[in-house]
């Protein structure tokens, strides 16, 4: 199975303070990838790059086989790599309306894109004039989420879907998440609620100070190693 | 009635230019965050320009209409774009409004200097050979028409634009967060591109249709957009629909006043400052929010040791001495206010500075100063300029209370209004009494004002003046140092950083801002009394908003943080421009340019030019050689100029070449001192240094000692 995301020996920096040392993914077409780790080990980042919100010193990216290094978001967005970033990516002072009128870049009509996210979603139908900074949190993680769906990614990059959300809404997002990844999405998902993700994802990487330490199916050996990572126990 | 019915369609088609102007205000700066105050200038610029094409050049009006509406306009907006806004975007707020100040500022002298101001320019309205029609028992002109029918359609395709498509989402989506529009698909650059060429072309349409019927003249028609702000401001700079309300009731009542307003010496001025006074009004009857996700970066503010601001103190005395002995007759008048403008640059460091207040009518408070010195000073009785500074104070107290609410640009805006109010209506009144006190301002033109008397000595040759203002700029200078390393600097510096933390520390907000505008409007004040008298004659249009303009934005460049912003501006604002008039005459106009340029430029050094100055001359003052060997080498120079031995050129020369070769040497010599150091002090370290255990494995990789406890303190407080 060919990978549709790889990153190839990123390497990348913050400033002068390097943040990543040369990390190797790869993300199959309807695979769930978890990249766990501590505090400050570099996850985010490696989404940023992923996405091209943040400039890879070194390495390539590549998407659906095609190098794509050095592309602006923009460019990323429209070769099917969706970022949903930390903290609700949606605009808080358009409408609900407005923000899913910001989805119709893939070509698909307004019309198409809120069939989908209000089938998918039913609450949002409700919010539809409602400026989205009023939703609730759950709300507006499902809002950004319709952006996963409504605009065909190849590739999803979800950032902490779990930030500051109900236990059981958590759940039902991350249902929403397998569903996109079996129709043959790659997902990549970081995540500090490690046990919310490893439920869905067939693969975990663990990222320790910007390299990728051990990965492979999220078995019980992984899940102590982290737990050994996150307590802080030494090395 | 009639006359009623008339006068309001006057009103409501000046109503639809200023709803025009304001709704592209609205646009601007709801998509982009930037509050442009060149939104009128640009106006004004594409009035100017439709006025040369047609009736200076003779062009069909379609044909210069097209040009100026969909060449001219969208090629200033992305001019504008890329080389102002684009550089200053990362930057804060403060940052931002320079910018387009400093763009208001220029396009003002450059439209002086491209049309003579003193030639008057008519430019016919729209159909102006077609009769008016009636409406019922009203008479619109077809210009009125018109005015009236283009705000309409405006406002529809602006609703439509902003609400139903999706590049009117895209807009509104990038203020929101520019980096999720990249995200999603849209480049946030092509959105702010869009949003400017769209606000330029409105304003230019405004700018159009309302120079046929008022005077085609720079400033004026720039400022003429105070309406247009006060319209924009009833739309909180948000609401589009609200922001045509606003221009009605503007428009409206200009007309009326206009109308209705009965004749006498006090109210002419009311009618023009009017919308100055609803604009004050509005912004204060209106609550604001700041967008959202708007991110503010601080500057740190430098402390200023006290024996560098005394040196510093030193150098300001000996530099008016040495200019007052140097220069000619001629040359002093010229030359002169390098101290007095000092004085009111100096005025914006704490009060900008420190506290983060950006205010527009410092000027102003120094021709409150200036009048006050004039009436009691007429003698020359030092305590008038204590009296000056208090009067001065008092004011800028005053303008605290209702500014207290406000605070980035509604501020700005609100300090601007307050500017204009002054110079437009309370500077142009007759002598009046209030309470029984006869208050005289400029009586309607000048007043005279003298030197002060010094304990017995009267100075009031040009020489004398000039020194006595070098040294009020060196004591306030001082005075400013010594705030910023005392705890109502530190204070202040707290408010800037952040009001509601302040506040939740027990800090009196009103008590601190009614302070600090006093203290920088006392400044300004004693600097008003000083430039006045230098210039001997006062009168008010030498204190209005637009001549203030250039010293906030030189001061602004200079470094609103440091003491030495006052020297500074001064200099800077007063040298070059005269240098380079002396030196070729036929500059005169293009140097006007030069503070606006000036502005733009601060892209590059946002901390501005002072600190980095004051970084280039430490090593002189540091050092025991290079710095005796200047005050002697300038002393020398300068008694073979007094004994005439050599010219003011030379003289000028021989101290430039002086100072910068002594600077470099310094330089060098600390490096290699510093160098050295290093040196010594690694090969000392590595031979004590014990084994480094990292903070977090103290206890573990080792034994814990009790001194481990600080350490870890430190460490934990380093973060």
């Amino acid at each position: 199975m060919s990978a549709l995301l790889e990153l190839r020996g990123i390497r990348a920096a913050h400033e002068r303070i390097n943040v990543l040392h040369g990390v190797d993914l790869a993300v199959a077409a309807g695979q769930v990838v978890a990249l766990l780790g501590p505090n400050g080990a570099g996850k985010t980042t490696v989404l940023r790059v992923a996405a091209g919100v943040h400039p890879a010193a070194s390495g390539r990216l590549l998407v659906g086989g095609r190098d794509v290094t050095g592309a602006d978001p923009r460019r990323l967005a429209r070769a099917g790599v969706c970022l949903i970033p930390e903290g609700r990516g949606v605009f808080p002072n358009l409408t609900v309306r407005d923000n899913l009128l910001m989805m119709t870049f893939t070509g698909r009509s307004r019309a198409e894109i809120e069939e989908i996210a209000f089938t998918r979603f039913p609450i949002l139908a409700k919010r539809a004039s409602q400026q989205a900074g009023t939703l609730s949190g759950g709300e507006q993680q499902m809002l950004a989420l319709a952006r996963g769906l409504a605009t065909d990614p190849a590739v999803l990059l979800l950032d902490e879907l779990s930030m500051g959300l109900a236990p059981l809404v958590v759940g039902r997002l991350y249902e929403q998440v397998a569903e996109i990844a079996r129709q043959g999405v790659a997902v990549l998902v970081v995540e500090q609620f490690a046990a919310a993700v490893l439920g869905i994802a067939d693969h975990a990487a663990v990222l320790v100070r910007g390299r990728v330490q051990r990965q492979g199916h999220p078995d019980s050996g992984l899940r102590a190693e982290l737990s050994a990572l996150y307590m802080g126990s030494p090395l | 009635m009639d006359q009623f019915i008339t006068f309001g369609i006057v009103g409501l088609s000046t109503a639809a230019i200023y709803a025009v102007i304001g709704s592209g205000l609205v646009l601007t700066y709801s998509t982009t965050g930037v509050f442009n105050f060149a939104h009128g200038a640009a106006g004004m610029l594409a009035a100017f320009c439709y006025w040369q094409f047609t009736v200076g050049w003779g062009w069909p009006v379609p044909v210069a209409l097209v040009l100026v509406l969909l060449v001219l306009a969208p090629a200033f907006a992305l001019l504008v774009e890329r080389a102002v806004l684009r550089p200053v975007q990362a930057l804060g707020e403060a940052e931002r409004l320079v910018m387009t100040v400093a763009m208001l500022s220029g396009l003002i002298a450059a439209a002086r200097w491209i049309w003579d101001p003193n030639v008057a320019r008519p430019l016919p309205t729209f159909f102006a050979d077609r009769k008016p029609f009636h409406l019922g028992p009203a008479t619109v002109t077809w210009h009125q028409a018109i005015t009236m029918a283009v705000a309409v359609a405006v406002a529809i395709g602006l609703r439509v634009l902003m609400y139903r498509t999706r590049t009117g989402a895209e807009m509104r989506a990038t203020v929101d967060d520019r980096a999720l529009v990249g995200l999603a698909g849209a480049r946030p650059v092509r959105a702010n591109q869009v949003a400017w060429i769209l606000g330029t072309q409105l304003a230019a349409i405004g700018g159009i249709l309302i120079a046929p019927t008022v005077t085609l003249d720079a400033s004026q028609l720039s400022l003429l957009i105070v309406s247009a702000y006060t319209a924009a401001v009833f739309g909180r700079l948000r609401s589009l629909p609200m922001t045509f309300v606003g221009a009605i009731v503007v428009g409206c009542m200009e007309s009326y006043l206009a109308g209705y307003l009965p004749q006498n010496a006090y109210l002419p001025g009311l009618r023009l400052a009017a919308p100055a006074l609803l604009l004050f009004a509005a912004l204060l009857a209106f609550p604001h929010r700041r967008l959202r996700g708007r991110d503010r970066r601080l500057r740190q503010i430098p402390v200023p040791t006290m024996a560098g601001t005394g040196l510093f103190a030193l150098v300001v005395v000996a530099f008016g001495v040495v200019l007052a002995t140097v220069l000619s007759a001629p040359d002093l008048i010229t030359y002169g206010p390098i101290f007095s403008l000092g004085v009111v640059a100096l005025s914006y460091v704490p009060l900008a500075g420190y506290a983060g207040q950006i205010s527009l009518c410092q000027l102003s408070m120094a021709g409150i100063g200036a009048v006050v010195w004039a009436h009691l000073g007429a003698h020359g009785e030092l305590w008038a300029l204590l009296v000056a500074v208090v009067v001065s104070a008092v004011a800028g107290g005053l303008i605290a209370l209702p500014a207290l609410r406000l605070s980035g640009v509604y501020l700005a805006l609100g300090t601007a209004a307050f500017a204009v109010v002054l110079d437009q209506w309370i500077f142009t009144l007759p002598t009046f009494k209030l309470f029984g006190v006869q208050i005289g301002l400029f009586d309607q033109g000048s007043v005279t004002a003298v030197g002060p008397d010094l304990f017995g000595l009267h100075l009031d040759s040009e020489s004398q003046l000039m020194v006595f203002a070098a040294v009020c700029l060196a004591l306030a200078s001082i005075g400013v140092a010594a705030l910023r390393r005392g705890r109502f600097g530190r204070r202040l510096i707290a408010l800037r950083d952040s009001e509601a933390a302040y506040a939740t520390l027990g800090g009196n907000l009103l008590l601190a801002k009614a302070l600090v505008f006093a203290l920088a409007s006392g400044i300004a004040g004693l600097g008003g009394a000083l430039y006045g008298m230098q210039l001997q004659s006062v009168s008010a249009t030498q204190f209005n908003l637009v001549a203030g303009l250039p010293i906030f934005l030189v001061a602004v460049v200079g470094g609103l943080g440091a003491v030495g912003s006052g020297l500074f501006t001064g200099t800077a604002y007063v040298g070059p421009i005269n240098a380079l008039i002396a030196i070729a005459p036929w500059s005169q106009n293009a140097v006007a340019l030069l503070p606006g340029l000036a502005g733009v430029g601060l892209g590059r050094n946002p901390d501005g030019v002072v600190p980095s100055m004051r970084s280039e001359w430490a090593p002189v003052a540091r050092d025991r050689i290079a710095l005796p060997v200047l005050v002697l080498g300038i002393a020398a120079a300068w008694v073979l100029r007094l004994a005439d031995v050599i010219d003011g050129w030379v003289f000028c020369g021989v101290a430039l070449v002086l100072a910068l070769a002594l600077r470099g040497w310094a330089a060098a010599r600390q490096r290699a001192v510093l160098a050295a150091a290093v040196a010594a002090g690694s090969a000392g370290a590595e031979a004590a240094a014990p084994e480094e255990v990292p903070v977090e494995w103290l206890g573990i990789r080792r034994a814990w000692r009790p001194e481990d406890e600080e350490v870890l303190a430190r460490g934990i407080a380093a973060g």
